[in-house]
């Protein structure tokens, strides 16, 4: 990118974003700048998102199967590396812009689809299977039939502050990120603004803690800038856990700058010269996206010694945490980052007395931090514009399980839980909805009939639910729910740091009620089942003791989904205990098995391998299955060459 | 190998515990007793307090990886399309346990909390290479094939 003599690069930006006089031609550092935002384009650009997420749906052979096309014919197309716009069922993603025309957006693009969706696209015709949609731009012709992204009900529906430009720039570029505006608020605020004035414009704006336990942003900093110490740290928890979420991921992989931003303000805010920014060891992509967004940083002279000469200092740490779901708690994460056990302490001392190496420290999520620099731009009224009277802003969601689109979506506070499953597109045809899992493993489910319940931190907590991080399962009716909330009390019972009983022993115990649930016994007669129902009976006073005196988090959330699930699906529990019958045939030690009189050919094998010799007939001529013998282990199943045993 | 690291980290505290340990499962691709043996006496740290972390958090591993590392996902989108029954079958056709290599060095197993791909789930990464979109058909074929080509291998 050179103009002339002078070589423009971030730095010029970034003087450009503070008002400095340039040596360079303004009307070159215009030009430049249209021409990150692709408004100018000389030759066609094609852009593929490459997350995690798309790689495993092939992103990276779609990536090379474009770099083979334009090889191959000797084309002068760019490829560029985007993040996702949140469609994830429909990736890989491939946007298209031809100079002068309206960038589109291209679904489901296999490595051997990729010959035929360009060679019609620039040809001026669009292979309708995989349009999506095409951006709105007043500068650019746009395409015939072609519906704009804006009108999509998938984006529609949204309000994309923090995505909003995700799937748009280049993760790897710091320079699209500042013609788009990007580090302007920091760099205003190191110049402009007190370390007060920044405190107070977040907690004017009414930000709350987006990991899930919704405290004030603003006063958490102000506790810490109350202090007084030679050395305070900010860091920023970017360990997204959660099974089955993945928003902070994409968030990351999207637009690592917004994230570095918010660090720089939020340090500058509480005075910190150290910061460290948490993240998780096996998203490389992740990981490799933010150590270059440090890096970037660095060499653009945003973060550093005495940054753009304000006399602010500020170094950022990336830290790959090795695993482990409890750091997701502040005092976890920082035994960790100290190089010890992630196990919590007992608060008080508050991290914003005696924190990280027993210095003023503030823990904030990584999507809290997103929001940072969009207050400070766009000022502490237009963010809480959104939202309901004590939940600002928007919030990312994670919709996954039994969805037609399993998405990304950025929605104000405050709509209700069927907004989110209206834009995965509700569960597949012809199954019906059975409950949402809201907060992961941590939250609760919900029911269909509670559907409208508007999510914000107050009636999510009434209703016995939690938003947790912010990842949501919807389960149909082909769901057990007790085989969910057994996997999730498994993953507790596994990711618990064993330093309080409760926790430890808790979850153990109410993951073995729950197997004994789900299994079924050998005989129905003496001790052993009399055991089974004084388990059984325990289990809610078990959930609500552990709820009571857990010393972090993680125990005290880890029972709600036990709860929420006997509130809501009892009879279901019922069904399972008494009937010993699974509706949805998943609890596998429940299923009864029977042989299909039409394919058996009688030759006996199964009877031979059965273990409580269920299979009773005589050779040659079909055999049967005696229902109260049958334990469900489903050998005979696999025994079987002819396909006769089934199960109901 | 592990002093070239140790080196790196010459006045290093005990909050450079876990990069240095995630550098040598880096570059040995497992955490060797001789390795923790030396950096225990380089951080002047008791051996036993190194493996007391390593063993909390699930990244490390103490046993070299198969020459076919298979990573399955088990977050909630994966457990409702069946990662127990792919967990499950490997077990059993590639005779290796959860968190374990075969003996001949074949195969390991690890499971996985979330991979973070749920819109492709039930996924699995064979050598860091994912299989998405996984049905009984292609992950009968997948196991046919990895269990064939590892046996040309060991030969």
């Amino acid at each position: 990118m050179e103009s002339g003599n002078t070589i423009l690069n971030a730095t010029s930006l970034v003087n450009r974003i503070r008002g400095v006089k340039e040596t360079e031609n303004l009307s070159d550092i215009d030009d430049y700048i249209s021409r990150l935002k692709r408004e100018k384009l000389t030759k066609t650009v094609v852009l593929v998102g490459v997350t995690t997420s798309s790689v495993a749906a092939g992103a990276i052979e779609t990536k090379s199967a474009i770099e083979n096309y334009i090889a191959e014919r000797e084309l002068d197309i760019d490829i560029v590396e985007v993040g996702s716009n949140g469609l994830c069922s429909f990736e890989p993603l491939m946007d298209v812009q031809i100079p002068g025309k309206s960038r589109i957006v291209f679904r489901n693009v296999k490595a051997n689809d990729v010959p035929f969706i360009l060679d019609g696209t620039l040809n001026n015709y669009l292979p309708p299977d995989n349009v999506v949609g095409q951006y709105r731009s007043q500068l650019h012709q746009p395409w015939m039939g072609i519906p704009f992204l804006d009108e999509i009900a998938f984006f529609k529906g949204q309000s994309r502050d923090i995505l909003a430009l995700s799937g748009i720039i280049s993760p790897a570029s710091i320079e699209e990120y500042i013609a788009f505006g990007g580090y302007s608020a920091f760099t205003m605020a190191i110049s402009r603004l007190t370390l007060e004035d920044v405190c107070n414009t977040i907690e004017k704006s009414g930000l709350r803690g987006r990991g899930g336990g919704g405290f004030n942003t603003g006063q958490k900093w102000k506790m810490a800038l109350a202090e007084t110490a030679n050395q305070k740290y900010f860091v920023c928890n970017a360990d997204e856990s959660d099974p089955g979420a993945f928003m902070h991921r994409l968030m990351m992989e999207s637009n690592p700058h917004q994230i570095i931003e918010g660090i720089a303000i939020a340090s500058y805010a509480i005075g910190a010269s150290k910061a460290y920014l948490y993240t998780r060891n096996r998203y490389s992509i992740t990981v490799q996206r933010l150590e270059n967004a440090i890096q970037q940083a660095y060499n653009a002279g945003l973060l550093g010694h005495n940054i753009l000469d304000s006399g602010f200092s500020l170094e950022i740490i990336l830290r790959k945490g090795p695993g482990a779901y409890v750091c997701g708690e502040e005092t976890a994460l920082i035994s960790s980052l100290e190089g010890k056990r992630g196990a919590p302490t007992l608060k008080p001392p508050f991290p914003t007395q005696k924190g990280l190496f027993g210095k003023p420290t503030v823990v904030n999520n990584v999507e809290t931090i997103a929001n940072i620099p969009l207050i400070l731009r766009k000022g502490a009224e237009n963010f809480a514009l959104k939202g309901t009277e004590k939940s600002k802003g928007t919030k990312l969601f994670s919709v996954s399980g039994k969805v037609n689109i399993t998405c990304l979506v950025e929605v104000p506070l405050g709509v209700s839980i069927s907004t989110l499953v209206e834009l995965a597109q509700g569960v597949p045809k012809g199954r019906k909805l059975k409950a949402i899992q809201m907060g992961g493993p941590s939250g609760g489910c919900t029911v269909p009939e509670k559907m409208n319940t508007p999510i914000d931190f107050e009636t999510l907590k009434a209703e016995g639910l939690a938003m947790g991080s912010g990842g949501i399962t919807v389960l149909d009716d082909t769901v057990c729910i007790i085989d969910t909330i057994k996997f999730f009390i498994n993953f507790i019972q596994y990711e618990s740091c064993g330093k309080c009983i409760p926790c430890r022993e808790g979850s153990r115990r109410m993951y073995e009620i729950l197997e004994s649930i789900t299994r079924r016994p050998v005989n129905d007669e003496g001790h052993n089942t009399l055991e089974r129902f004084k388990g059984i009976i325990l289990l809610e006073s078990l959930a609500e003791v552990m709820r009571d005196t857990s010393l972090c988090g993680l125990g005290q959330t880890a029972p709600n989904p036990v709860l929420s699930a006997l509130k809501s699906f009892r009879e279901e529990f019922e069904e399972h205990i008494f009937d010993r019958k699974c509706a949805a045939s998943v609890c596998r030690n429940l299923r009864t098995f029977y042989i299909d009189v039409d394919k058996c050919t009688g030759c006996s094998a199964c009877a031979k391998k059965c273990p409580t010799n269920a299979i009773i007939g005589t050779p040659r001529s079909p055999y049967f299955v005696v229902e109260e013998k049958c334990i469900g282990c489903g050998v005979c199943e696999t025994t079987c060459k002819f396909g006769a045993v089934f199960f109901k | 190998m592990v002093e070239k690291i140790l080196q790196k980290y010459s006045h290093a505290g005990r909050d450079s515990l876990i990069p240095i340990l995630q550098e040598i499962q880096d570059s040995i691709g497992y955490l060797s007793e001789e390795s923790i043996e030396m950096l225990s006496t380089h951080l002047n740290l008791a051996s036993s307090k190194i493996y007391g972390l390593a063993t909390f958090y699930n990244q490390f591993r103490f046993k070299a990886k198969g020459k076919c590392h298979i990573q399955v996902c088990h977050g909630t989108a994966c457990h409702l399309l069946g990662a127990v029954t792919i967990i499950e079958q490997i077990e059993k056709q590639l005779l290796v346990k959860v968190g374990q290599t075969t003996r001949n060095g074949n195969f390991s197993l690890e499971v996985v909390s979330c991979m973070g791909a749920c819109a492709h789930s039930p996924v699995i990464q064979v050598n860091g290479v994912f299989r998405s979109h996984l049905t009984e058909a292609t992950f009968k074929e997948l196991l046919e094939e990895l269990i064939e080509t590892y046996r040309t291998v060991n030969k």
